[in-house]
């Protein structure tokens, strides 16, 4: 007789082989129109474009951000900058007013009031039909911008496209588990987009169509995630986002687990407190892959990644009660037992079979994330390992966004 | 403006291809999990010609000296079977066979028992047994410690026996056991050292230095805790 907990267990093993399955059946549908293009491309036109740069205490890294900007191979004419000081407390300003003879740059300083009232006072500013906003701790590669724009140059129905974003400077071992993390978001955001069902236009330079904001409204506080708000509200407006897969965005990660721990419990918090606002657009056939697959799926790994947490705590608390109860019985006490050796202990019930099949799958995703962002095939075994420590780690934010979202506890940016 | 069409083909296609591959990952399994029951099967096989032949041999040398008769018939191969029906339970979906295999394991070790004692009787030696009753029923903590107790007394004294019996199993041959020793469910875990009924849980300073005076047994430190010290060195 199979226990509740074992059918609590199957089933979401069953659903999340079923989310990967999707993914891998897209991507074989796909890979033909997916291309990775070297060197620089040309448009027939070249809209004017506004970046926004919202910037909050970000003296350090800003100077480089606006560089790349000004270093985007399109004409320099067509690129507005408004970089804007939401209330720093250190030097950021000073650093902002640096670039404020460029005559395609413009400053703006105001009161802190979090970053989406920062890009709505650019919003208010912007005079071009196309805008994006760029983190000011991340740098745009080169070539961005263009190839986002043949997006739109190529299919009109276009509102938004999304790059791909590169961890850099990757230090430590929670930086380089992120970046592979970053590597498979490119392969799991380009499916997404496949699907027309993509639910989050990150802060790296998404660029949008200005209609977007002059039918839609601005930005919304939307729990501190207004990223993933816009893109909530485009998909129940029936906006199309896309995925461009060769416009790297570089961007640094979180160098300390508690920093991770306050970004990803932000973003989870986000994820679920967004969701239950749109809760309206779940599962309703008119909203497509979005509403039937992204949410959905995001909803399983949610669940999932917390309920095998707390099942693996169970069976660890199980062992070391016995542990102690053997030591307080007998004493330390080596068993010289045969179970190390004998294949006969080999675990071959049919989770372990599908576990395997879930991780190759997972391998497979970071691997298709670099081929789609480098053009090649990268494999390392380190993969394995950073992929291990995020499976340990990431149930904690998840946990703590359910509590949060539980309790009606709102997560602080920093 | 887009337009969603839903492809609930795709999301047939998926489920249809995820089902497939847990009837995959089922049909593997069931596959080692027979070859394993199998391989359980076999070693009690083995177990019994082996007992067959200690018993047969018994008879045969009766009359002679009894320094022929082996006296460790069962010793290691019985323990690993212990080992692995105990994690083919927990582990194995074929709960009916390896329960079938647990009552065979029970009636081979009665059989060990009494080819022990009837050795003894024989040739005069005494014999280090300890039956031990325990419940699978209840969560049995104690049964859990004397368990543990148990196997290190075994590690320390290899010529020890310890014959365990599950009061739940639904055997005759044990049941009788339970009767002639007169052992009651709730006074488990329970043993019997050397005729006298111990019931409830046994520190181990309790029953080793009960177990040496009734046996005379010798300590032997077991080999891997050598080599791990040299290891370690």
């Amino acid at each position: 007789m199979l226990s509740v907990s074992d059918i609590i267990l199957y089933t979401l093993t069953f659903l999340s082989v079923y989310v990967q399955v999707f993914f891998l059946i897209t991507f074989l549908e796909n890979k033909k129109k997916i291309v990775v293009r070297k060197g620089s491309i040309e448009l027939q036109k070249y809209p004017k474009v506004t970046i926004i740069v919202p910037s909050w205490n970000e003296e350090k890294t800003i100077y480089k951000t606006v560089h790349s900007l000004l270093n985007l191979n399109y004409p320099k004419d067509k690129v507005k900058i408004f970089l804007i000081d939401d209330g720093s407390t250190d030097r950021t300003w000073d650093a902002i007013k640096r670039f404020s003879k460029n005559p395609n740059v413009k400053i703006f300083h105001k009161e802190n009031g979090g970053k989406y009232t920062a890009l709505n006072l650019g919003l208010e500013h912007v005079e071009t039909d196309f805008l994006g906003c760029l983190d000011a701790d991340s740098v745009a590669d080169p070539e961005s911008l263009v190839r986002i724009m043949s997006y739109f140059e190529k299919d009109p129905k276009i509102m938004a496209v999304a790059p791909s974003i590169i961890a850099i400077n990757s230090k430590n071992t929670i930086q380089h588990a992120q970046k592979v993390e970053y590597d498979m978001s490119i392969y799991i955001k380009k499916m997404f987009g496949f699907l027309g069902a993509i639910h989050v236009t990150p802060g790296p330079l998404t660029i949008f169509r200005k209609k977007v904001f002059d039918d839609l409204g601005p930005y919304r506080h939307a729990h501190n995630t207004e990223d993933l708000e816009i893109a909530y509200r485009m998909q129940k407006n029936f906006y199309k986002i896309e995925h461009c897969n060769d416009a790297y965005v570089y961007t640094n990660t979180p160098p300390t687990i508690v920093k991770l721990y306050k970004q990803r419990l932000r973003w989870i918090y986000g994820f679920i407190n967004n969701t239950i606002d749109y809760r309206n657009i779940i599962f309703r056939k008119k909203y497509g892959n979005f509403s039937l697959f992204t949410v959905p799926s995001s909803i399983i790994s949610a669940f999932a990644v917390s309920y095998l947490f707390g099942k693996t705590l169970y069976s660890l608390g199980g062992f070391l009660f016995s542990k102690f109860l053997q030591f307080k019985t007998v004493g330390f006490y080596m068993n010289s037992n045969i179970k190390s050796l004998d294949p006969f202990f080999i675990n071959t019930q049919i989770l372990f079979f599908i576990s395997i099949f879930l991780f190759s799958l997972t391998i497979l995703s970071v691997l298709l994330g670099r081929k789609m962002s480098e053009g090649k095939w990268r494999f390392s075994l380190s993969m394995i390992y950073y992929l291990f420590i995020l499976s340990i780690i990431s149930p904690f934010w998840f946990l703590k966004a359910i509590y949060n979202t539980l309790l009606s506890r709102k997560p602080s940016w920093r | 403006m887009k337009e969603n069409t839903f492809d609930w083909k795709k999301y047939l296609i998926v489920f249809l291809f995820t089902v497939g591959l847990f009837l995959s990952a089922s049909y593997v399994s069931n596959y080692f999990s027979d070859k394993k029951v199998n391989q359980l099967k076999s070693i009690q096989d083995k177990i019994s010609i082996d007992i067959l032949s200690s018993e047969t041999q018994f008879s045969l040398l009766s009359e002679l000296s009894c320094k022929n008769i082996s006296d460790s018939v069962l010793s290691g191969e019985l323990g690993e079977l212990a080992t692995k029906l105990e994690w083919g339970q927990q582990n194995l979906g074929a709960t009916d066979t390896v329960s079938y295999l647990k009552k065979y394991y029970s009636l081979l070790e009665i059989k060990d028992y009494l080819l022990t004692r009837k050795i003894s009787e024989r040739c005069n030696t005494k014999s280090a047994f300890i039956l031990y009753f325990y419940t699978t029923a209840a969560n049995c903590t104690e049964c859990e410690k004397q368990g543990m107790v148990l196997s290190s007394l075994r590690e320390k004294y290899p010529k020890l026996r310890v014959y365990s019996f599950d009061y739940g199993i639904d055997l005759s041959a044990v049941k009788s056991m339970l009767q002639i020793y007169k052992i009651e469910d709730t006074k488990l875990p329970a043993l019997v050292v050397d005729e006298d009924v111990l019931t409830g849980f046994q520190s181990i300073d309790g029953l080793e230095s009960h177990v040496k005076q009734s046996f005379k047994l010798q300590e032997v430190k077991p080999i891997i805790k050598e080599t791990t010290t040299k290891k370690a060195i």
